[in-house]
């Protein structure tokens, strides 16, 4: 079960493996994730799914390897197999006629905007693209995103490729030169979907992003995932994981996010001392 | 004190000093001497009433006559008939509200005959001396039932179905079966391996569990009614209530769902060897009064936490937990604030929790369900520091599957509307435990299954 079928090196820090997985292939609908555990001692790790192969009976995963559990994720290799896989878990993304939409995918974000972006495009929507990474290294799916989309931009940190700067600079400079934006759908760190959603804001912009906070079953059963929007206490992992964004309570989810830190912490050092790393 | 029947056999306990480092079962159940003196003390009544409080009607004096031949084997057999988890029972269930508050020594002034006490030493030798055990599953002609949820509701329903020849089918959306038995009621009060044990007996019946499935989400309810003759939908009350109060997701905040999902199925009081962290810290509180917040509190001692309060807005008398573990709460150190309500989570300005204001409360006119109703003491207003707060004040059905049946009838507060006989709205599909009935007990869950069961079997057969 929850076999490996291919596993790809996206970036230094990322990678992508193929899982077969019917079931989930089946379901699935783009903007929804996946909770893995990769074994007995394994906490409940949630991804999104990035791509789909209902042929094969498969689901593509790429993730970042951030502490303990992407990091051993990442030393699994083609034929392992994952303990658990639930899912698709999360509402699918509102794929919908609205014109023009700005997908903005923010480092790892790029994985989960791909499959919204292309199905917005398949449903006549002008997509607009905008990738942001530290630098050119760290960008992935440049290609598969320029493809389907009406106009491309790249924005990195240091100028190591496209312009120089952030998404947000990008964005604000298409809207001031006269885009007529009808939504944007913002994926990547939380700073970023903060910065995208304040910036449009200002312009009046319907705006979504996919809010990632600490979850353990990803069923509603523990609000663990609990994010305020609207002055509301949602959980993402049931009433999202997208929302709007000019709602969402960014403060209060930066913090929960550093909850567990010296518990993160101490968890990725003993496994790297074990890995003799 | 009447002549006979003695005191009762008291249970031996690891000792609170020692029980609060561990994680380890804190009864230690009776030994074969202690079981067969409690066994003497029961009148092996013609007319039990005992048998009445129990949801499910075990034969408690057929079952104690057995025990006190000493033939376990038949004890056992006598047990499973009507009950086929007595070592969870006989550990969990609340026997003082009913079946030992029925029995009849209780009206000659002497204590009743400890009936979980005896039902976990049956259930516990079955799991020892049984592990071979291979019943032959009955050949499966008579069709194919689906049962969501792994609960104890399901469970039943799923050991019956398979019991009268269908071929059965339980979908688990966690990665492991037993519902709250797993992820809820911690292994100092129920250890896993005993859930484990009983689960596995009906894995051997032939029953097949596909874990990891969301029904609503991974499969759909259509698909399932298309591959099945019958469904049963025991999906339970899982959805944790908050108190709606400011400052409720401030960092230190937990539900208790949450809490005792980490330190039970993610087995977070083993991190770092386990992965899943779990942060209790030297000051906790536990809003709430029932055996969810009684486990919340004893854990996060058992966490290290320095000091655990149980802020209960009425007082000591309306404590709804089983007797037994308040008791053990207290002798274990929890500290309780009755007529206490909070009405704010105060912050330490990054972020964290860092106190409650509360009021304090007093005890006003019977409520509907009989409880005097607690109202609050104007201006009594007062803060108590803690930096870890487990809210336990009760849970909900989880609106996913059903949002997902469109003819299915819920009620106004999202349970799934069947009648006693699990019978639901829509043909061939049924529903029993807690997301018929809210948040109610473990065998009266069972109870609901196993009906359910009779039902399916009924419409079926026809
Ligand atoms: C709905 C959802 C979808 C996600 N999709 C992806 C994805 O497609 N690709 C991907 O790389 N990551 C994704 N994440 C984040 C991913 O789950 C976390 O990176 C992972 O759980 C970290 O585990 P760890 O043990 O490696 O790191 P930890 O040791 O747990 O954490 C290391 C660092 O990562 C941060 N972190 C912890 N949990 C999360 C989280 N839930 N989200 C973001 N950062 C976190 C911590 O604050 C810390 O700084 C998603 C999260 C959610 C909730
Ligand atoms: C902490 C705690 C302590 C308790 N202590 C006691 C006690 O001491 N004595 C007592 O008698 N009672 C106790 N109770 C109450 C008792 O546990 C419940 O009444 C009983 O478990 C209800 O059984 P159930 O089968 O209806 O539901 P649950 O036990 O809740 O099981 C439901 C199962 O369905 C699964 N599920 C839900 N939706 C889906 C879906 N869409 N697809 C697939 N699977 C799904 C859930 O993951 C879960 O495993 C306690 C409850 C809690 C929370
Ligand atoms: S199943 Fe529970 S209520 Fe019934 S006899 Fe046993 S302990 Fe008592
Ligand atoms: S009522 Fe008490 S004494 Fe009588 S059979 Fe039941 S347990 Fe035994
Ligand atoms: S992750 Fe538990 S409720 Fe969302």
């Amino acid at each position: 079960m929850n076999e490996i079928l291919s596993r790809e090196r996206v970036h230094s820090e990322a990678v992508l493996l193929e899982v077969r997985s019917p079931l989930i292939a089946q379901s699935y609908q783009p903007g929804q994730f996946i909770i893995l555990r990769i074994h007995e001692r394994g906490e409940r790790i949630p991804l999104t799914v990035a791509d789909v192969n209902v042929e094969a009976g498969s689901i593509s995963l790429i993730f970042q390897e951030v502490g303990k559990s992407t990091k051993e994720l990442a030393s699994f290799e083609v034929g392992d197999e994952l303990l658990d896989l639930l899912g698709p878990l999360g509402n699918p993304s509102k794929i919908r006629e609205y014109g023009t939409v700005v997908c903005v995918g923010g480092g790892i974000g790029v994985a989960p905007i791909y499959p919204i972006a292309r199905a917005l495009a398949d449903k006549g929507n002008c997509v607009v693209s905008i990738l942001g990474a530290r630098c050119d290294e760290l960008l992935f799916w440049r290609e598969r995103m320029d493809e389907l989309s009406d106009s491309f931009y790249v924005t990195t940190d240091d100028g190591s490729c496209g312009r120089a700067g952030f998404v947000t600079d990008q964005l604000r400079d298409l809207i001031d030169g006269g885009l007529k934006v009808d939504r944007v759908i913002a994926i990547g760190p939380l700073v970023m979907m903060s910065a995208v959603s304040g910036l449009t804001k200002e312009y009046g912009i319907e705006t979504v992003v996919s809010l990632n906070p600490i979850m353990v079953d990803g069923t509603g059963m523990c609000g663990s995932c609990r994010v305020t929007v609207n002055g509301e206490t949602r959980f993402a992992c049931v009433d999202g994981p997208e929302f709007n964004a000019h709602e969402v309570d960014f403060d209060e989810l930066f913090h929960r996010h550093g909850f567990y830190l010296r518990q993160e912490e101490l968890s990725l050092k003993r496994y790297l001392e074990a890995c003799g790393k | 004190m009447m002549d006979g029947v003695g005191e009762k056999t008291q249970v031996s306990k690891q000792n609170p000093g020692e029980r609060v480092k561990n994680f380890r079962e804190v009864s230690l159940g009776y030994s074969a001497d202690e079981v067969l003196r409690e066994a003497s003390r029961c009148l092996s009544c013609s007319n039990p009433s005992c048998m009445e409080g129990c949801p499910v009607r075990v034969d408690i004096p057929g079952f104690i006559k057995h025990i006190k031949e000493k033939d376990f084997d038949k004890a056992a057999d006598r047990l499973r008939e009507s009950n086929i988890f007595p070592a969870v029972c006989g550990r969990v269930c609340p026997q003082e509200s009913q079946c030992e508050i029925y029995c009849v020594l209780n009206k000659m002034g002497a204590e009743p005959v400890s009936v979980g006490g005896l039902e976990r030493f049956v259930g516990d030798w079955l799991i020892k001396n049984r592990v071979d055990e291979s019943p032959s599953p009955p050949l499966s002609t008579s069709g194919g039932v689906a049962v969501i949820g792994s609960g104890p509701a399901g469970l039943s329903c799923a050991a019956e179905l398979i019991k009268n020849g269908y071929s059965v089918v339980v979908f688990e959306s966690l990665h492991e079966p037993g519902g709250v038995l797993r992820y809820g009621i911690p292994e100092f009060r129920l250890p896993k391996s005993v859930v484990d044990s009983e689960i596995d007996y009906l894995k051997r019946l032939g029953v097949e569990f596909r874990l990891n499935v969301l029904v609503g989400r991974t499969v759909s309810f259509s698909d399932l009614r298309r591959d099945f003759d019958a469904i049963f939908i025991g999906s339970g009350a899982g959805l944790p209530y908050f108190l709606g109060l400011p400052g409720e997701n401030l960092n230190g905040v937990y539900s208790a769902n949450e809490f005792l999902t980490r330190v039970n199925l993610m087995k977070a009081y083993l991190f770092p060897e386990y992965d899943t962290p779990v942060r209790v810290g030297s000051k906790v509180a536990v809003v709430g009064g029932g055996n969810v917040a009684m486990d919340s509190a004893r854990a996060a001692l058992r966490l290290g936490a320095g000091e655990v309060h149980v802020v209960y807005r009425r007082s000591g008398g309306e404590l709804p937990a089983r007797q037994e573990e308040v008791v053990n709460a207290r002798g274990e150190g929890v500290v309780f604030d009755y007529l206490t309500n909070p009405v704010e989570f105060l912050g330490d300005g990054e972020g964290n929790v860092s106190g409650l204001r509360c009021v304090r409360m007093e005890l006003g006119e019977p409520d509907s369900s009989g409880r005097r109703s607690p109202v609050p003491v104007k201006g009594s207003d007062f803060v108590l520091d803690f930096d870890t707060v487990i809210i336990a004040v009760g849970q909900g059905p989880n609106p996913l599957l059903p949002s997902t049946i469109p003819d299915l009838e819920v009620s106004d507060r999202g349970n799934v509307k069947a009648g006693r006989d699990g019978r639901t709205s829509l043909e061939r599909v049924y529903a029993g435990g807690d997301i018929v009935t809210g948040a109610a007990t473990v065998i009266s869950a069972m109870a609901a299954g196993k009906r359910a069961a009779q039902s399916i079997h009924e419409d079926l057969k026809t």
